[in-house]
C-alpha cells in the first residue's frame, strides 16, 4: 500500500475514532432532557462523561489536522464549501465545552439548569453539523473545477447533507443511552436501556442507507459484506439490550458504526469529494495529498505517536470504569458567595 | 468590506482572543503544577490550598482557551483555502502533530487530573497535572513553529511542476528548528509566566490587605497562602520580565535580519540612518500611512545597538526597503484572478505604521508596568510585612491586566508588521527559489461575502458573551478566596489511598460533601 492509501485509511480511523468516542458524549448530552428527570439524573448522567468529553474532542481537532496535513486539497475543497455548518458546528462546540467547565461555578439551580441545556444544544448541532459535512463528502457537493464551490452559501445544504445530519445524530443518541446503560445504576440505567431498545433498529437506518448509497455508487463486493455485518450488527446490538447485555450491545453497535465507516471510507476510494456537477470534478486522494516526504515524516510520527495516545485515553477510561449511581440529593448552599 | 478585508478581521478578532487565554493557561498552568509538586513533597496545608485555588481558576480559563482554539484548527480551511493550498505540505503536518502529540496529552491528563482527586495515587495524580502542562507547553512549540515558518519559511522549495506554484517540505527539522521559532517560543513562555505572575500578584496582595485590615491573624494558614502566592508571583513576574528583554532582544535582532521592513516601521524610521537612533515617541498625520507624515522623538544610537549590537551600523528606513521590496517583488499584485478585485493594483510594502510603532511600544510597556508592580510587591512584603497602601494594592490588582494587553498588543504587531504578506519571503534564499505568499491571494475563492460575515458577527458575538461571563467568574472566585473546600484537606483529597480502599466514593455519609467538592472544584 502506498502511503497515501496508509493516510487515507489513518484519516478514515481517525474519524471513526472520533464519531465511537465522541459519538456517545453528544448523545448523552442530546438525552439529558429525554432521560434525566430530575437534576440528580441530569449530574448523573454529565459525570459519567466529565471526564472524558474533552479528550474525544480532540479526536475532531486530529481527524481535521490529519485531513489538512495529508491532504490539503481536500480539506480547502471540503471546508469552504460547507462553511455555514462548519461554522455552525465552531459554535455548538464552543458553547458545550465551557458549559461542562462552567456549569459548577454557582449554587443556583437556574445557573445550572442553563448551562446544561446548552450542552444539550450545542451537541445536538454540533452532531447533525459534523454529520452533514461528512455526509456531503462522501455523497457529493457540487465543486467545480479547481475545487471551488459552485453556487451560493447554500448549494451544499443537500439531501445527502441531510442524510448524514440525521445519521451521526441519531446513532450518537443510541449510543449515548447504550452508554449511560454501561455506566449508571438506578433509575437512569433503566431507562437509557429502554430508550435504546425502542430507537436501536430505527436510529441504524439512516446510517446504513448511508453506507448503502456509497456502497452503490462505487462498491466492491468486500465492502457491500462489510455493510451486511454492520447490518446484522444492528439487530445484534438490538437483540443483546433485550437480554440486558449491555456491554456486548455496546459493542455490536460500536461495530454497526465501525462497519458503515469501512464500508463509505472504501469504498468511496480514491474519491475524498465527488462532485455532483461533473465526475470530473471529484477529488482524488492523489490530487490532495501532499508530497511523499511529508507523508513519510508524518507516518514515522504518527506510527510511534498514536498507539501511545491510544494506550493512556484507554488507560483513562479504565481509571474511571466505576458505574455510577445519583448523588443523594442535598439542599443548594443558602448564601451563594 | 469585501471577503478579504472581512475574513481578516475574523481571524485577528478570533486569534487575539484565543490568546488571551492561552499565556494564563500555559504559565498558570507551570505554577499550579509547582504548587502541587511543593504540597506533595513538603505536605503543607498553604500549598495545597493554593493548588486548588489558583487551579480552579485555571480551569476556568483552560475551557474557554480550548474552546476558541478549535476554530483555528478549522479557520485555515473555512476562510484561508488557497493559503491552506499553497502551504498544506508543510503547515498542515506541523498542526496535525501538535493535535497527535500536544492536544491528546493536555486534555486526557488534565480530565485525569481534575477528576482524579482521591482516585488514583497522589504522586500518579500530580504527573497528570505535570503531563497536561507539559502538553500544553510541547503545544505552544508547534503552533509557533506554524506561525513562525509563516514569518520564515525554512525547509521548504517552491514546486512548479502541478502547474500551480506550492510549497513543497524537503526537511521537516529545519521547519522544527526554525531560529525564528526557538526565539518567538521563549518569549512567548515568559511573557506567559508574566500574565500568571501578576494574577497572583494582583489576588494575593489584595486578599491580604483585606485580611489584615478585618484584623485576621497572620498565623493562619490563609495569610501564608496569599503571602506565598504573592511572593512566588512577584519573583516569577520580575525574572519573567527580565527574560522577555532578553528573548524579545533576540527575536528583535532575527527580525532586523529576517523582516526588516516591520522593524523599521515599528520605529516609523523613515530614510536610513547611520547609526540609527530609536524612537520614543511618535505623532503621525492622522489618517496618512506616508512614513515621511511621521515626526518622532528620539535617542541616537540606540536602534543600531538593537539592531546590531554595535553604535555605528546603518538601519535601512521604511522608503527605502519599500523600494527595494517593489523592485524585487513587483509593485502591483499580478494580474491573476486569484487575487480578485486587487489583481493589478499596486502594493503597499509598509505594514501600517500607527499599529506597529504602537504595538511594539504597548507591549513592552504594558510588561513593565507588570514587572514594576511585581517589584513593589516585593519589595511591600519583605521580611512578613502586610501593604495596607490602598493605591498600592488596587494598581497591582489593575497591573493583572497589563501583561495580557502587552501579549496581545505583541501578536499585533508581528502579524501586521508581516503585511503585504501571509508567508513572508525568506532572505536568505535567492528571490528566484523563495517561497513566499500575499495575504491578498490566500482567501477562500467561491466563498460569500454573506458567509463570512455570518461566521464573524455570530463568533464575535459569543466570544463576547463568554469574555464577560469568563471575568465575572474569575472575578468572583478570585474575590471568594479560599473557600471550605480548600481548608479541609478531608481524605478524599489528601490521600488517594485511603480513598482508594474504599472502593465507593459516593459512601452516604460524607458524598455531599465529598463528591460536591470533587465537582466544585473540576467546573
Amino acid at each position: 500500500m502506498d502511503l497515501q492509501a496508509v493516510w487515507f485509511v489513518a484519516v478514515a480511523v481517525l474519524w471513526t475514532g472520533f464519531l465511537l468516542l465522541e459519538g456517545f458524549d453528544f448523545g448523552v448530552a442530546i438525552l439529558l432532557p429525554v432521560l434525566g428527570r430530575t437534576r440528580a439524573d441530569r449530574h448523573l448522567m454529565l459525570r459519567t462523561i466529565g471526564p472524558v468529553w474533552d479528550g474525544n474532542e480532540v479526536w475532531l481537532v486530529t481527524a481535521v489536522g490529519a485531513v489538512f496535513a495529508a491532504f490539503p486539497g481536500w480539506y480547502a475543497t471540503w471546508l469552504p464549501s460547507m462553511y455555514l455548518p462548519f461554522v455552525i458546528v465552531l459554535l455548538g462546540l464552543i458553547v458545550r465545552a465551557v458549559a461542562f467547565e462552567w456549569r459548577h461555578s454557582s449554587h443556583d439551580p437556574r445557573w445550572d439548569d442553563a448551562w446544561t441545556r446548552i450542552i444539550t444544544a450545542g451537541s445536538l448541532v454540533a452532531a447533525a453539523g459534523i454529520g452533514a459535512a461528512l455526509g456531503a463528502t462522501t455523497l457529493g457537493l457540487p465543486v467545480g473545477a479547481n475545487g471551488v464551490r459552485v453556487g451560493g452559501a447554500f448549494s451544499g445544504w443537500s439531501w445527502p447533507a441531510l442524510l448524514g445530519a440525521v445519521a451521526v445524530t441519531a446513532y450518537s443518541a443510541v449510543h449515548g443511552a447504550i452508554f449511560l446503560a454501561l455506566k449508571t445504576d438506578g433509575d437512569v440505567r433503566l431507562r437509557a436501556r429502554a430508550f435504546a431498545r425502542r430507537w436501536v433498529l430505527v436510529a441504524s437506518i439512516p446510517l446504513l442507507a448511508w453506507a448503502g448509497l456509497v456502497q452503490l455508487r462505487s462498491g466492491t463486493v468486500l465492502t457491500g459484506i462489510i455493510a451486511l455485518v454492520a447490518a446484522a450488527s444492528a439487530v445484534l446490538a438490538w437483540n443483546r439490550l433485550r437480554i440486558g447485555r449491555e456491554g456486548q450491545a455496546f459493542a455490536a453497535w460500536a461495530t454497526v458504526l465501525i462497519a458503515c465507516a469501512a464500508t463509505i471510507f472504501a469504498a468511496a476510494f480514491p474519491v475524498v469529494l465527488p462532485s455532483t456537477i461533473d465526475p470530473a470534478f471529484d477529488v482524488l486522494v492523489g490530487d490532495a495529498a501532499v508530497s511523499t516526504y511529508t507523508l513519510t515524516v508524518m507516518t514515522w510520527v504518527a506510527g510511534f505517536g498514536l498507539p501511545v495516545v491510544i494506550g493512556y485515553q484507554a488507560w483513562t477510561y479504565w481509571v474511571f470504569r466505576r458505574r455510577l449511581v445519583a448523588e443523594p440529593v442535598h439542599a443548594p448552599e443558602p448564601t451563594a458567595a | 468590506m469585501d471577503v478579504l478585508d472581512i475574513a481578516r478581521w475574523q481571524f485577528g478578532i478570533t486569534t487575539v482572543y484565543h490568546f488571551l487565554m492561552v499565556p494564563l493557561t500555559i504559565g498558570l498552568g507551570l505554577l499550579v503544577a509547582v504548587m502541587h509538586t511543593l504540597w506533595v513533597r513538603t505536605g503543607r496545608a498553604e500549598w495545597l490550598r493554593m493548588t486548588r485555588f489558583w487551579g480552579r481558576i485555571y480551569l476556568i480559563n483552560f475551557v474557554l482557551g480550548v474552546a476558541t482554539g478549535l476554530v483555528q484548527e478549522f479557520q485555515f480551511g473555512l476562510a484561508w483555502s488557497a493559503y491552506s493550498r499553497f502551504v498544506g505540505d508543510v503547515f498542515g503536518s506541523v498542526l496535525a502533530l501538535e493535535a497527535l502529540l500536544a492536544f491528546f496529552l493536555e486534555s486526557t491528563f488534565l480530565g485525569l487530573w481534575i477528576f482524579g482527586w482521591g482516585r488514583i495515587p497522589q504522586k500518579l495524580h500530580l504527573a497528570a497535572l505535570w503531563a497536561a502542562v507539559v502538553g500544553s507547553i510541547i503545544s505552544a512549540y508547534f503552533i509557533i513553529a506554524a506561525n513562525s515558518w509563516m514569518q520564515h519559511p525554512v525547509g521548504v522549495v517552491l514546486d512548479t511542476s502541478s502547474g500551480e506554484p506550492r510549497a513543497r517540505q524537503v526537511d521537516f527539522l529545519a521547519v522544527l528548528t526554525n531560529n525564528t521559532a526557538v526565539a518567538a517560543f521563549s518569549h512567548a513562555i515568559v511573557a506567559s509566566l508574566l500574565v500568571a505572575g501578576s494574577l497572583l500578584v494582583g489576588v494575593g496582595l489584595w486578599h491580604l490587605r483585606r485580611r489584615a485590615r478585618a484584623g485576621r491573624p497572620v498565623g493562619e494558614v490563609d495569610h501564608q497562602v496569599w503571602r506565598r502566592s504573592v511572593r512566588l508571583g512577584g519573583w516569577v513576574c520580575v525574572a519573567a520580565f527580565a527574560l522577555t528583554a532578553v528573548t524579545g532582544d533576540w527575536q528583535g535582532k532575527l527580525m532586523y535580519h529576517q523582516q526588516p521592513l516591520k522593524m523599521s516601521s515599528a520605529e516609523a524610521l523613515c530614510t536610513t540612518e547611520a547609526p540609527a537612533s530609536f524612537s520614543l515617541f511618535a505623532f503621525g498625520k492622522l489618517g496618512s500611512n506616508e512614513c515621511d507624515d511621521v515626526h518622532s522623538l528620539t535617542i541616537p544610537y540606540v536602534l543600531s545597538f538593537l539592531a546590531h549590537g554595535d553604535f555605528s551600523t546603518a538601519v535601512p528606513g521604511v522608503n527605502e526597503l519599500q523600494e527595494q521590496y517593489a523592485q524585487t517583488y513587483g509593485a502591483t499584485y499580478p494580474d491573476d484572478e486569484s487575487f480578485g478585485d486587487r489583481a493589478g493594483q499596486p502594493i503597499d510594502y509598509a505594514p501600517v505604521l500607527a499599529v506597529t510603532y504602537w504595538g511594539f511600544r504597548l507591549m513592552i510597556g504594558m510588561g513593565l508596568i507588570a514587572a514594576l508592580m511585581a517589584a513593589y510587591a516585593l519589595w511591600s512584603t519583605r521580611r512578613g510585612r502586610v501593604p495596607i497602601s490602598r493605591i498600592g494594592v488596587y494598581g497591582s490588582l489593575f497591573a493583572v491586566a497589563t501583561p495580557f494587553i502587552g501579549n496581545a498588543a505583541g501578536w499585533i504587531f508581528t502579524e501586521m508588521g508581516r503585511q503585504p504578506f501571509v508567508v513572508h519571503p525568506n532572505p536568505d534564499v535567492p528571490v528566484a527559489d523563495q517561497v513566499y505568499f500575499f495575504t491578498a491571494q490566500a482567501v477562500s475563492p467561491g466563498i460569500t461575502v454573506g458567509e463570512v460575515w455570518t461566521s464573524l458577527i455570530s463568533l464575535a458575538v459569543v466570544y463576547g458573551l463568554l469574555a464577560v461571563i469568563e471575568f465575572g467568574l474569575i472575578l468572583r472566585f478570585a474575590r471568594r478566596g479560599i473557600t471550605d473546600g480548600d481548608t479541609t484537606p478531608t481524605p478524599g483529597i489528601g490521600g488517594g489511598k485511603n480513598r482508594k480502599s474504599d472502593g465507593d466514593d459516593d459512601g452516604p455519609d460524607d458524598a455531599a460533601d465529598a463528591s460536591d467538592d470533587v465537582l466544585q472544584f473540576a467546573y
